[in-house]
């Protein structure tokens, strides 16, 4: 059964920013499914949408079965939000956070504590902090708890991991990932393409449209370059000179590498990128052909060089 | 010469010790990558080093200046920016670089020559009368960072400059830290991203207030037998 289904979504803000243009998308129940695209191509917006809190200009949403619009009060009682900005109230404890959304929503604490537990561990040591004096980290742990205190169907998360350490972050997702044993939708929209690969599917946005829908693996499949990685002293000196260079590639550092990705006949352009390097003065490690990340498809899909 | 140079460091609130004797230093066009996990102390050790808390104890001179006694010179030499507070929205892009420029006393022609130069740099000389608040997440932060430099500083931190930025725009963001740098500019910046680390010239990882490894990331990543930088903090910061 379809947990989301999108058809036709448009919106406009000021009667001149497109913000989604004709956006089909369908989520099944269950999935972890991913949202990624450069800042500012409509995600935030799709997310106030789906959970009932601004109107599309044209266009058919339905979560679960019901529509956003007319049914949104019943659409509120199954979804659970996390929006990007910390949203609880920070003068009030943990414990007190919790207990207020759990009565907002007629649930109880009890009821729904095995699904909060492994997260309600982590946090319970702090619960008479107030949440304003949380770190990081558990600042969204806490959100998460009170997003899922309902037992809501599905759970939209609108990058909750920004600014999150690595730790917290892993943790987090061993959580997520956790979540769908109770028979749990997750919508996730994340800047870290690490997480992006631990979702199920991911529907690229850019600009408004929604660019593809896949599996990780099926992304990476697609990948049209030829990549390639090597080891340089200077990465950033090597930016400056790649602009001269006269073949159809991408350079960008990637980590302590530098990856480039081809989109030429590699057995005469690889001796002439290794020549083209050795007149510039760039010496390198060894250039080894690799198979590309979602980081790298990211990098591909959005400069559209292929 | 050192532009950066803390000796024990230290600050408590209460009972809680949130920097907790720390000593480094950061060379001239050092790019040092200062992390932590959430809550280690990383923006308290900021703060004090730009001169907007003092210390409990310990020191630390800032491109020459005692934090204890000179912060006002600290504050004329040295930039700042944070995913958080960056640029008023409903201001435009140069009234935004004009309103620092201002602050820091530049001479008027001459910031409006730098601010047209800096803009064009970025590539948004189209976009100076644009409202701040209309212009992406990423372009705010590029923004943001060319008006933390325009009164040549010898020194920026950047807090988490590149918090839920796109890894294009982050990249392009680098960019412009490198270009500092390479004219002598000390750069002391905190992330997330941990591919981000690798492009520091050295980096420090903190954990409950102490600077608990020190090194150019080769070095961390042979000392603790790993790979990425990405599992020398996990082996360190995890409980």
């Amino acid at each position: 059964m379809s947990a989301i289904s999108i058809r036709g979504v448009n919106k406009t803000y000021d009667g001149k920013v497109v913000a989604l243009k004709d956006i089909n998308l369908e989520v099944e129940e269950g999935e972890v499914f991913g949202l990624v695209g450069p800042d500012g191509a409509g995600k935030s917006t799709l997310f106030n949408i789906l959970t009932t809190l601004l109107l599309p200009d044209a266009g058919d949403i339905r979560v679960f079965q019901m529509d956003v619009i007319r049914d949104y009060k019943a659409v509120r009682q199954i979804i659970g939000y996390l929006p990007g900005t910390f949203s609880l109230y920070p003068d009030l404890s943990v414990q007190e956070n919790l207990d207020f959304f759990a009565v907002m929503y007629k649930s109880s604490i009890e009821e729904n504590m095995n699904i909060i537990e492994p997260i309600w561990k982590q946090i319970s040591p702090f619960k008479d902090r107030k949440a304003g004096k949380l770190s990081g980290g558990m600042k969204q742990k806490l959100a998460l708890c009170c997003a899922l205190i309902h037992r809501p169907r599905i759970l939209f998360l609108d990058e909750p991991t920004t600014g999150v350490d690595p730790v917290s972050r892993k943790e987090f997702w061993d959580i997520l990932k956790s979540i769908r044993q109770h028979d749990i939708t997750v919508v996730v929209s994340t800047p870290y393409m690490d997480e992006a690969t631990r979702c199920d599917r991911i529907a690229l946005i850019q600009d408004g449209e929604i660019i593809g829908v896949n599996p990780p693996q099926t992304i990476i499949q697609n990948f049209k370059g030829h990549l390639y990685t090597f080891k340089s002293d200077d990465i950033f000196s090597l930016l400056q000179v790649m602009e001269q260079c006269p073949l159809r590639c991408n350079y960008y550092p990637y980590g302590e590498h530098c990856h480039v990705a081809f989109y030429e006949d590699m057995e005469t352009a690889m001796p002439q990128f290794e020549r083209f390097l050795e007149e510039h003065q760039q010496p390198h490690s060894e250039i080894t052909a690799i198979q590309p990340s979602v980081e790298d498809c990211f990098i591909e899909i959005v400069k559209g060089k292929t | 010469m050192n532009s950066i140079e803390a000796n024990q460091l230290t600050k408590k609130f209460g009972d809680f010790t949130a920097v907790d004797h720390i000593c480094f230093e950061v060379r001239e066009g050092e790019i040092f990558g200062f992390l932590g996990a959430n809550g280690a102390g990383k923006t308290t050790a900021i703060k004090m080093m730009s001169g907007l808390l003092l210390p409990t104890s310990g020191t630390a001179t800032i491109a020459g200046y005692d934090i204890l006694t000179q912060s006002k010179l600290i504050k004329r030499n040295i930039g700042y920016m944070s995913q958080k507070f960056s640029l008023y929205g409903d201001l435009t892009v140069f009234e935004n670089m004009q309103l620092f420029g201002t602050i820091y006393k530049i001479p008027r022609k001459e910031l409006k020559e730098r601010i047209m130069d800096s803009l064009r740099e970025l590539e948004m000389d189209a976009q100076a009368n644009t409202l701040v608040d209309s212009i992406p997440l990423g372009w705010k932060q590029k923004l943001a960072f060319a008006t933390a430099i325009l009164h040549r500083p010898k020194i920026v931190f950047l807090d988490e400059p590149t918090s839920g930025v796109d890894p294009i725009v982050r990249r392009e963001f680098w960019k412009l830290i490198y270009q500092a740098a390479s004219k002598g500019v000390a750069i002391l910046v905190t992330t997330h991203y941990m591919d981000e680390a690798e492009y520091c010239n050295r980096i420090s990882i903190m954990s409950e207030g102490q600077i608990k490894l020190i090194g150019t990331p080769e070095e961390l990543k042979k000392q603790m037998g790993v790979d990425t930088i990405n599992d020398v903090f996990v082996k360190f910061v995890k409980r």
